[in-house]
């Protein structure tokens, strides 16, 4: 445990733009997922499992379900007097436009960092999924006496597919020696996973020296540029960790949590992951329900069929409906003999009787929150 | 002390509930899981909060570990204020007195300091042990309208019950002339649902009135309700309409449960303006596996189906296993049900492990003596060894067989 030693740093906007169609209202970090969650609770979770107390949350634009999400942070134990959680708007002088990087971003964190106890920082993007102890990380970064320790998850990479990651390529003392972002060639590669540890000292003075050169980009201008000069030191997370870089992506991530060992890694019963409470009821099946291959949220009322899908809080299955490989959010309702396929439907979404809606697999039907179908 | 309270809540949940034996083992009566996600008192505490009353003192004796930490700060009723809330009240020691509470009107009695603490007006007298929704707002005022010293909520029961309840029989204009504990002969059906309304200054008066009184049994039911009508108190009857029950004994636990799953029945759990509030478990949402059945059934979040539930409310995370069939039962939370096990007509409690091919309960058309049918209760954390059968109305404390997974 990490104790009162490490101030957590969550990007929340990060990645905006690769998940256009959830981020037209929200930010990455209250993206929906797995029946209840929104991305940042994985990250809010791992850090406060990992002893992680004080927490800043860099924000954007759309925010403001992302504060309703937050609140006073008491669903992860982190409204405290010491520490807990800080919401960090962007800070805009007059004229001025919003952050154009990570590391101006991070200029509105400063005054917090500077008064922090922590000796460490560890900075965690919201558009890869993992539950993991960040101890480890944390302990190794000590040990290694690196100035940044950037985590990475040993993923393949199709090489049809569109590869928006970073990869690092490491000696055999798991020093960085080459940072490379998009274009991989395909086969194993070892995927950042966007979670750095750097000590406190190194993190002001790395941010403060960039910011005065107007240098931007962490990773361009940090990982890249700077990677012979700096200690840059991998870590390996060896459990399950998904990064969502499109629909598509967003789509195959839910449905792996069909998967039995997925759940089982990324929900695991000693460290849970916390969420905002809504006091659904939980969910009830009618006489004709006919369900499998599915996760159910609470609140659900299901009275047709459903298969492999995931159904978000309060989500309503009328009679002789049907639900296949869909993601429906929180409060979808699919009127009485409609049938739906490959379907993400946005919060709210009402399907009316009988209506029929088919995706691909390959290419799901996003429906836009709150419409009329 | 400044800041008074118009009217605060006294909640007793200090009953043993023997009658729910093996159930309240470990737990107080108010602290059973009920329907899938929530234990008793959550009705009564969301009511509280839902009808404006931010101060609820809970008067506790029995088995209190569990439920004091359930209810904790308050916070999942909202319940967690600056100034009232939620306070659990244990019996302590004073000088010249005090010790366990020996009896409803004791338990409150024992308790004016901390209930003028907030100077109310009125206070409320509420049980942790019965499943509704209701606004006791209404009930307030209709106490004001009729200048009533102590208004008691009573609900209409079928004529032939009416001996089981205490009965009201009141004036055309909604006062009561006299009040029958389970009379043989009733003379009305106006059942009391154990929810008063008094002026405290009129309370406090009787209350130690009471003490004083060598031989009361220091019940409001049995002493205090009486005592004001023999002194010609204003006694107003408050007519409640919707659904009420008392879950007192296994088979009423067992019916409650099942009205949920029952469309016809007037309590939705699911309606947005009346929301009862629980401590929720933190899981995730729960899982139907392929080939499994879940019809007309409840199933609360972290399970995993790979069985088939018929009829049956599940509380959060439990699990059952392929070829495991649970039907007109109530599992409740981290119970997990093995292979090829049948539970029936049973209550199987917190933790509990039903192994393999087990069959427990009966149903009432096979059972032979109909007399001896009843639905089957196992108690929190017992193991039910592979093969075992356990039949009709049985009441299970311990393990029964080899504990699962160890060889002889």
């Amino acid at each position: 445990m990490l104790q009162g030693n490490v101030f957590g740093i969550i990007f929340s906007n990060m990645h905006d733009d690769l998940i256009g169609e959830l981020t037209q209202v929200r930010t990455t970090g209250s993206i929906p997922f797995g029946g209840r969650y929104r991305f940042i609770d994985f990250h809010l979770s791992n850090f406060v499992n990992s002893g992680i107390t004080e927490v800043g949350v860099i924000t954007k634009m759309n925010y403001q379900s992302l504060m309703d999400h937050l609140g006073s942070g008491r669903e992860w134990d982190l409204d405290r007097k010491n520490g807990g959680l800080y919401i960090i708007p962007p800070f805009t002088h007059m004229g001025a436009s919003l952050y154009r990087g990570r590391i101006e971003a991070l200029s509105g964190v400063l005054p917090l960092v500077r008064r922090s106890k922590a000796g460490y920082i560890v900075m965690a993007d919201c558009n890869v999924l993992y539950n993991v102890d960040l101890t480890g990380l944390v302990e190794s970064h000590i040990a290694s006496g690196a100035d940044i320790t950037a985590a990475y998850s040993r993923q393949s990479v199709n090489s049809h597919g569109r590869w928006n990651g970073m990869t690092f390529s490491l000696a055999h003392d798991s020093r960085i020696t080459d940072v490379v972002i998009g274009g991989s060639d395909g086969g194993e590669v070892n995927s950042a996973i966007n979670l750095f540890v750097m000590n406190k000292s190194f993190f002001l003075s790395m941010v403060e020296t960039h910011l005065s050169r107007s240098q931007y980009s962490f990773k361009r201008d940090v990982l890249q540029a700077r990677r012979d000069e700096l200690r840059i030191y991998g870590y390996p997370i060896e459990d399950y960790c998904v990064e969502i870089d499109s629909l598509r992506g967003y789509y195959d991530a839910n449905m792996q949590l069909l998967d039995r060992s997925v759940r089982d890694q990324l929900f695991k019963r000693e460290t849970p992951v916390y969420t905002k409470v809504r006091d659904e009821a939980p969910a009830r099946y009618g006489l004709e329900a006919s369900v499998e291959n599915s996760l159910i949220a609470e609140g659900c009322i299901i009275e047709g069929e459903v298969r492999d899908s995931v159904l978000f809080r309060g989500v309503r299955v009328g009679r002789g409906a049907k639900v296949v490989g869909s993601i429906l959010m929180q409060g979808t309702v699919v009127g009485e003999g409609a049938d739906l396929g490959y379907v993400v439907a946005d919060k709210d979404v009402h399907f009316s009787e009988g209506r029929l809606l088919r995706g691909y697999e390959a290419y799901p039907m996003y429906i836009t929150k709150g419409s009329h179908v | 002390m400044s800041g008074r309270k118009e009217w605060i809540a006294m909640l007793l949940a200090g009953g043993q509930g023997s009658r729910l034996a093996p159930l309240t083992k470990m737990v107080a009566k108010p602290a059973v899981p009920f329907g899938g996600r929530y234990r008793i008192i959550d009705f009564t505490l969301s009511n509280c909060v839902n009808s404006g009353l931010d101060t609820v003192g809970v008067l506790t004796q029995y088995q209190p570990h569990v439920l004091n930490e359930y209810i904790g700060n308050g916070q999942p009723w909202d319940l967690d204020r600056m100034r009232g809330g939620v306070h659990v009240l244990p019996p302590y020691e004073r000088q010249g007195g005090g010790g366990f509470y020996a009896g409803t009107a004791n338990a409150i009695y024992q308790n004016i300091g901390f209930i003028e603490r907030y100077d109310p007006e009125y206070v409320v007298i509420l049980s942790g042990d019965h499943i509704y929704k209701m606004n006791y707002a209404k009930m307030l005022e209709a106490h004001k309208r009729q200048k009533a010293d102590c208004t008691i909520a009573v609900i209409e029961v079928p004529m032939e019950e009416a001996s089981r309840f205490g009965i009201m029989n009141i004036n055309p204009d909604g006062t009561i002339y006299e009040f029958e504990e389970k009379p043989a002969h009733p003379k009305s059906n106006l059942a009391s649902m154990g929810i008063y309304i008094f002026g405290w200054e009129k309370l406090r008066s009787y209350l130690i009135a009471d003490e004083l009184n060598p031989s009361s049994h220091r019940d409001f039911g049995k002493d205090i309700i009486p005592a004001m009508l023999a002194a010609g108190e204003t006694m107003l009857a408050y007519r409640f309409e919707g659904y009420w029950r008392d879950v007192g004994t296994i088979d009423t636990l067992w019916e409650a449960n099942m009205d949920l799953l029952n469309p016809k029945v007037p309590l939705d759990l699911y309606e947005d303006d009346w929301k009862i509030y629980a401590r929720s478990p933190v899981m995730p949402p729960h899982y139907i596996a392929p080939g499994s059945h879940v019809q007309h059934s409840i199933v609360g979040e972290g399970c995993t189906v790979e069985g088939d539930v018929d009829f049956s409310v599940l509380f959060s995370g439990v699990t059952v296993e392929k070829g495991a069939v649970v039907r007109d039962s109530i599992v409740m939370p981290g119970s997990v049900i093995r292979k090829g096990a049948l539970v029936q007509y049973a209550i199987i409690a917190e933790n509990v492990e039903v192994g393999e091919q087990v069959s427990i309960g009966v149903r009432p058309e096979d059972c032979p003596d109909k007399d001896s049918w009843g639905v089957t209760v196992l108690a929190d954390g017992v193991h039910i060894a592979p093969g075992c059968t356990i039949g009709a109305r049985q009441r299970i404390e311990a393990d029964v067989g080899q504990p699962a997974g160890q060889e002889v």
